[in-house]
């Protein structure tokens, strides 16, 4: 993957353009009707799990629980050496010691949340701390959340200058901007959020924390992939996107990379464009992978709990 | 970097049985044609024989009229409200039996899956389900006048859309009172035949409807016949004058809903990947086989490049190939005629220096095929931007003003259908008073609901098909 550059505030309005709400709607659902099945289904699930950020973001996570899922992480399915790793852990920041510890040199990278995750209300300042320390420590990977409160203002320079902040925060880390969608209420707007971060040099767009209740939906993907793909185009760069928040069963990741497929097209069915963060989807993938090699579906309990 | 190919994913056609050889429905009843005459119906995607299909004579025409006749004079006194039972029930009976014949509409037409799963099937059974709503409501349709049936209907319906268009037909003659002889398309005659099944499923009287089959002769005869009362005739603009002059002085009501050349006009401030979409859907939904298409394009200059960039990246996620997999999205040309007049409208406009370009796809060895096609760099002037080619073949023109696209829009024959897409509303309401075509679509196209009226303006025939307006053509007002 390429170092971001930022590509300056200038360029977001040069791309500009503007999202048709029923247009996008009917988009997602005509791409929600691909039917894969077989070798197809077989290529996506272990794709969805190469591009899988298996994430643990609770109060009570502790340094054990992050060595348990470490290893879920490394060995999805530990009697099935098919299954390739995951893409990264994706957890709290104070966490990133152990995670670095019980992942070694597994090619599973340790993604944080920092600045101020989930509200990323606190101040600046101490936001970009927060993602030092997290890369210090020894992360690859830091999510970050924008100011939706300052778009929605329509303050877009306030968060170009944030992202822009944490972007040199992160030094040789990649930088995943979490736009946070469900709180930014119309299309365009989330059209505007991605090619401000984008702008301002984020890796990857993230539609969610998955700290609200309206995460990630289909129509949201298609417009970001879109933005994604007229910035590319406007220069050069391959911004990737990340899909998080209730994304449970396999059908959904499946979904997600249809959307991918057909709009930014197979350069970026690759963990190094696209990732779907979850805490729940991996076991329901691997069940649906025996199940299509075997013709049944086995016992839930054969399917590792971490 | 390895390709997602999604692997094939067929719909089972177990759920259809096709018979070696139809009958004619009329009367209620399935007749073997007193003609004795057959044709072969195929399935276009693989040029594979289907069935026998009778080819109708003057007798049988004949036989078919007089039990449209013994039945109208029932079926218009009968209680409005059980009128719309029946209507309910037909449409009841096609949502039932969906599946059926969407597979049966794919195999005998060559459509995607996809479209007669999801769009012509259930349109086509909404159109029941609203005419059935009217039937006993027509007092409310004309205030103050009474709406009286026409008697006989004669309905010559095409081959894009076989069941929609037999739905569009038969949902209002039925519901004001009258009784139909309908003649599907030469090579598109089995859902009407399915239908036939349907209508006596649902216990409709006899003769209320009658389906003959047949070729162009059937349904001059049909159309010609002294004991219709109204023609009702959807397809192209010649047949539809043929059909007008020889109806002249005879006293039958007409209806025609014939060709088009649409205009879809994309303004810069346009959302352009939902344009983009729209586009596709314009001229590739059914294979362009539409009489609305947006087979013209008209881009506002300063976005031309870039839409038409985007149009061909869009071009290559298409996926052409057998109609009955769920992932295909351009099926089969309907006609090796078809096919013939879209590859010389095309060779025409490659002589006339258009620009051509066409997805890369790789075409299927068997049956009638056409990849989607874009000519830019076309002018008003061109044969490829005046004549209807109903094929996946695009004419991209520019603008620079509003007044030049209202002005190319409407430079042409025809005048069924345009498309406009911009962020601005008040734009739209300017564009739309000034475009004479029957439908203005904003920032969508190609979208159908039973309640909205559809016709054309000029050479795209007059009547409206659709909505309250939709009833008139079937009724007297007294």
């Amino acid at each position: 993957m390429t170092r971001a550059v930022s590509e300056g505030p200038g360029i977001v309005e040069r791309i500009g353009g503007s999202v048709d709400a029923v247009g996008v709607e009917q988009r997602a659902a005509a791409l929600g009707t691909r039917s894969i099945k077989k070798e197809a289904k077989l290529f996506g699930l272990d794709l969805a799990i190469r591009c899988c950020d298996l994430t643990t973001l609770e109060g009570a996570d502790s340094p054990s629980k992050i060595a348990q899922l470490a290893s879920k992480a490394m060995r999805p399915a530990p009697t099935d050496p098919s299954i390739p790793h995951v893409a990264a852990l994706c957890i709290y920041p104070r966490l990133v010691a152990p995670a670095v510890a019980a992942l070694g040199d597994s090619g599973v990278a340790v993604a944080s949340v920092a600045g101020g995750f989930p509200s990323g209300q606190a101040p600046l300042d101490h936001r970009l701390a927060e993602i030092e320390t997290a890369v210090s420590d020894g992360a690859d990977e830091i999510d970050i959340v924008i100011s939706r409160g300052a778009l929605l203002a329509g303050d877009q320079d306030a968060v170009y200058e944030e992202v822009s902040r944490a972007r040199e925060a992160c030094g040789s880390a990649h930088l995943k901007v979490i736009l946070e969608t469900g709180e930014l209420a119309s299309y365009d707007r989330i059209r505007c959020a991605s090619l401000v971060a984008m702008a301002a040099g984020a890796d990857f767009i993230k539609t969610s924390t998955g700290k609200i209740s309206l995460a990630s939906t289909h129509p949201t993907a298609v417009v970001m992939a879109e933005a994604i793909r007229d910035f590319a185009e406007a220069t050069g760069r391959a911004v990737g996107l990340k899909v998080a928040g209730g994304i449970k069963t396999a059908k959904e990741a499946l979904r997600y990379l249809v959307i991918v497929n057909e709009t930014l097209g197979e350069e970026w069915l690759d963990p190094d464009r696209f990732r779907i963060g979850a805490s729940s989807v991996l076991n329901d993938i691997l069940m649906q992978i025996d199940k299509q090699r075997s013709g049944v579906y086995s016992d839930p309990d054969r399917y590792t709990k971490d | 970097m390895p390709r997602w190919d999604y692997a094939p994913a067929p719909e089972a056609t177990d759920i259809v049985t096709v018979k070696d050889t139809y009958g004619l429905f009329i009367g209620g009843e399935e007749v073997e044609p007193l003609s004795g005459d057959y044709f072969k119906t195929i399935n276009p995607a693989t040029e594979e024989v289907l069935a026998a299909i009778p080819e109708a004579g003057l007798e049988d025409i004949e036989a078919a009229v007089a039990a449209a006749r013994k039945a109208a004079g029932t079926w218009a006194a009968i209680a409005p409200a059980d009128r719309a039972k029946y209507l309910f029930r037909i449409a009841r009976a096609m949502q039932e039996r969906q599946r059926e014949l969407a597979v049966l509409e794919t195999m005998n037409g060559g459509k995607p899956i996809k479209e007669s799963r999801d769009i012509d099937v259930p349109l086509a059974a909404a159109h029941f389900f609203y005419y059935a709503g009217w039937a006993d409501k027509l007092e409310f349709a004309f205030p103050g006048r009474n709406a009286e049936p026409l008697g006989v209907c004669a309905q010559v319906i095409p081959w894009n859309f076989p069941l929609l268009m037999l739905a569009w037909k038969i949902a209002p003659a039925l519901a004001t009172g009258n009784t139909v002889v309908l003649k599907p398309a030469e090579t598109t005659p089995l859902t009407a035949l399915l239908f036939a099944q349907i209508c006596h499923q649902a216990g409709l009287p006899a003769g209320v409807v009658n389906i003959v089959t047949g070729a162009g002769e059937t349904g001059a005869a049909l159309v010609n016949h002294p004991g219709v009362d109204k023609v009702a005739f959807t397809g192209s603009t010649e047949v539809g004058k043929q059909i007008q002059r020889s109806l002249a002085g005879s006293g039958k009501h007409l209806s025609l809903e014939l060709g088009g050349k649409a205009a879809n006009i994309v303004f810069a401030d346009a959302p352009l990947d939902q344009a983009v979409e729209g586009i596709v859907n314009g001229i590739f939904f059914n294979q362009g086989h539409v009489c609305c298409a947006g087979s013209r394009l008209l881009l506002q200059e300063s976005i031309a490049t870039r839409v038409v960039s985007k149009l061909k990246r869009r071009l290559s996620t298409l996926r052409l190939g057998d109609p009955l997999d769920k992932n295909t999205d351009i099926g089969a040309i309907n006609s090796r005629a078809q096919l013939d007049k879209i590859k010389e409208l095309v060779g025409v406009g490659v002589d006339e220096g258009a620009e051509l370009y066409q997805a890369p796809c790789e075409l299927p060895e068997h049956g009638f095929w056409f990849p989607p096609t874009v000519f830019t760099g076309v002018s008003q002037s061109h044969r490829i931007a005046q004549e209807e080619i109903f094929g996946p073949v695009l004419s991209v023109l520019t603008f620079r003003t509003e007044d030049e696209a209202v002005e190319k829009a409407n430079n042409t024959p025809y005048g069924l259908s345009a498309g406009v897409w911009t962020d601005k509303g008040s734009r739209i309401l300017w564009m739309a008073d000034r475009l004479k075509a029957g439908v203005v679509w904003a920032n969508t196209f190609n979208r159908f609901d039973p309640a909205s009226p559809f016709g054309g303006f000029k050479e795209s025939g007059f009547g409206r098909e659709g909505g309250r307006h939709g009833l008139e053509p079937y009724v007297r007002l007294t």
